[in-house]
């Protein structure tokens, strides 16, 4: 992989006054693809919408702090303490800026998107929900923004509904508005869909959902790696999304609420840190963030975290996304012309995301062959049964985009997709 | 060969395209259904017992060339033998895919089995090839309704 084979600057680059992005320079960032390379095997790597591959300067900074800064965080009265201390608050306030919270202390540190929606089910929703109220999720949700709020209605009572989607995988808005009656408490929609690549009207559903009397929560795991965030601008009440689908490490994600709400839940975990005072006859709590913070956190990810977050920065999210953009152009017209192809999710508003099945090929098997040649693609349900069962599909193979994508890239998968087709199909 | 025409040989790609002993069997033959919850793949075994005899076998269900290819394959190598002998199938078969071909039961394999020994060589897919066999297990142990969850 050291040349590209379409200009760089193909459909969607530059037409916004944006810098093209560099991706043989980005691609030089991520030791991974040299280490490969190196062995004879380049790697091709579509499958960033699991997880994205590491840039030197979060592994670097990562080792750099274990290795030389290392310390517990609001702990130690001691210098080497206090500076970790500092390192972790600056993530927190980089985060803070990089999703346009209005303040620091809005940024709650979690495991992951997962962990950022189970505390607003638990902690929110236990507090919140009685018998008949409803929470609104849509039809192409993963499992992560289906399950919590299933485990929290059964213990309240309440119910979980899901918005229906067309065949074109697009929320019916219509649909929606139907099912937004005043039972709904709770409207749990995906940003940008894993499994589909669409691109949600979060404005929209969260404008609606306000004026019918519902709080909106937004699971950005893949569109904050992909689309500029601003959760001012989106209008949402919660948003949750996960570094290791931003370049930094797995273990440490991000919750933002709105201050005034995350005020007046109660914590969802006790521990460490999370108090103002422990009697055994009772606690209270400390303020945010670290209400919802009991224990000591992945410190090192977040600060992994920030140095992911400035790396993304340096690049620019919208050249990332206009690549991405340029990328996924190239893909969706060379895939779909692969014969016995069709494509899953031909949304209006799409992003990084190709999910496609081969007649007479299933998604494991496409899988396999591709794997021979070092394209790394994801075949499943995508944690999104109900959406596979909506499509009538028991699987897709999906490619996803990413910074370090080439156009040779999907010129790889595409002469992996006919040679699996000649393979199995033949 | 390459890895990957081993993996796919001619005989696996014929079962994938026309599986044989596709279908249910009514009662009173036992079922066992094998789910993959990390990929979604499934398949319902039926089996008669008759006597120390495993009279008829079938299945069906959705999944990729593997797990397909190795359902049908079972069934053909299991049917009207005894038990005991299915049994020592099984075992080997597992001992196949996991790498460990040279065991007595691994060897002592039909070569329309062996054809499945490559699939050690591709970990991710060893569940593929022996989820219909955890099926298979489960409905010979005649506590149904089984259901075998294999993965993650």
């Amino acid at each position: 992989m050291t040349a590209v084979s379409t200009p760089q600057g193909a459909p969607g680059a530059g037409t916004r006054g944006v810098p093209a992005l560099d991706a043989i320079r980005v691609r030089a960032d991520f030791p991974i693809f040299a280490h490969h390379e190196a062995r004879g095997r380049p790697l091709v790597y579509l499958d960033s919408g699991a997880t994205t591959q590491k840039p030197r300067a979060v592994i670097d900074r990562m080792a750099r702090f274990y290795a030389e800064e290392y310390a517990n965080i609001h702990r130690g009265v001691y210098a080497l303490s206090a500076e970790a201390t500092a390192r972790h608050d600056e993530a927190r306030a980089r985060v803070a800026r990089f999703l346009g919270a209005a303040a620091p202390h809005e940024v709650i540190f979690t495991r992951g998107t997962t962990e950022g929606i189970n505390l607003v089910a638990q902690a929110w929703g236990h507090a919140t929900l009685h018998p008949g109220d409803e929470i609104l999720v849509t039809g192409m949700e993963h499992h992560s923004n289906i399950v919590p709020w299933q485990l929290v209605a059964a213990q309240r009572g309440a119910v979980v509904r899901a918005a229906p989607i067309t065949e074109a995988g697009e929320l019916d808005l219509d649909g929606f508005r139907r099912l937004l009656t005043e039972r709904v408490r709770m409207v749990a929609v995906v940003h940008l869909s894993n499994a589909l690549g669409t691109i949600n009207p979060v404005r929209e559903i969260a404008d609606l959902a306000h004026a019918a009397g519902a709080l909106v929560l937004v699971d950005g795991a893949q569109s904050a790696a992909h689309l500029p965030v601003d959760v001012q601008a989106l209008g949402c009440d919660f948003f949750a999304c996960s570094g290791h689908k931003l370049f930094g490490p797995t273990g440490i994600g991000v919750l933002w609420g709105r201050e005034a709400l995350l005020d007046r839940m109660p914590p969802w975990q006790g521990g460490g840190d999370m108090i103002a005072s422990v009697a055994v006859e009772g606690s209270t709590w400390a303020p945010l963030p670290a209400k919802f913070e009991a224990g000591t956190p992945h410190i090192a990810g977040a600060i992994g975290l920030d140095a992911a977050l400035a790396y993304v920065e340096s690049l620019g999210l919208a050249a990332v996304a206009a690549h991405e953009e340029a990328l996924l152009a190239h893909a969706t017209a060379a895939v779909a012309a692969v014969p016995g192809v069709r494509l899953v999710g031909t949304a209006r508003h799409k992003a990084s995301v190709l999910a496609f099945v081969m007649d007479g090929v299933h998604p494991h098997d496409l899988g396999t062959v591709l794997d021979a040649d070092g394209i790394c693609i994801r075949a499943g349900h995508h944690c999104a049964q109900p959406l596979m069962r909506r499509l009538g599909l028991a699987a897709t193979a999906r490619a996803s985009f990413s910074v370090y994508n080439t156009h040779d890239d999907i010129e790889a998968l595409v002469r992996g997709l006919r040679r699996a087709r000649e393979l199995l199909a033949g | 060969m390459s890895a990957l025409d081993e993996l796919y040989q001619s005989v696996i790609l014929d079962h994938n395209r026309n599986p044989r002993n596709w279908g249910r069997l009514p009662a009173p033959a036992r079922q066992a259904d094998g789910y993959n919850p990390l990929c979604g793949d499934q398949v319902a075994v039926y089996v008669l017992v008759d006597g120390d005899t495993v009279r008829e076998v079938t299945f069906e269900g959705q999944g990729c060339a593997i797990s397909k290819a190795s359902a049908s394959l079972m069934t053909t190598a299991v049917k009207g033998r005894p038990r005991a002998e299915v049994e020592r199938l099984v075992g080997g078969f597992h001992d196949l895919v996991t790498g460990k071909g040279a065991t007595e039961g691994a060897r002592a394999l039909p070569s329309s089995l062996r054809v499945f020994a490559n699939v050690a060589q591709f970990p991710t897919r060893v569940k593929c090839a022996s989820l219909a066999w955890h099926a298979l297990r489960a409905a010979l142990d005649d506590k149904p309704p089984a259901v075998v969850q294999l993965g993650s």
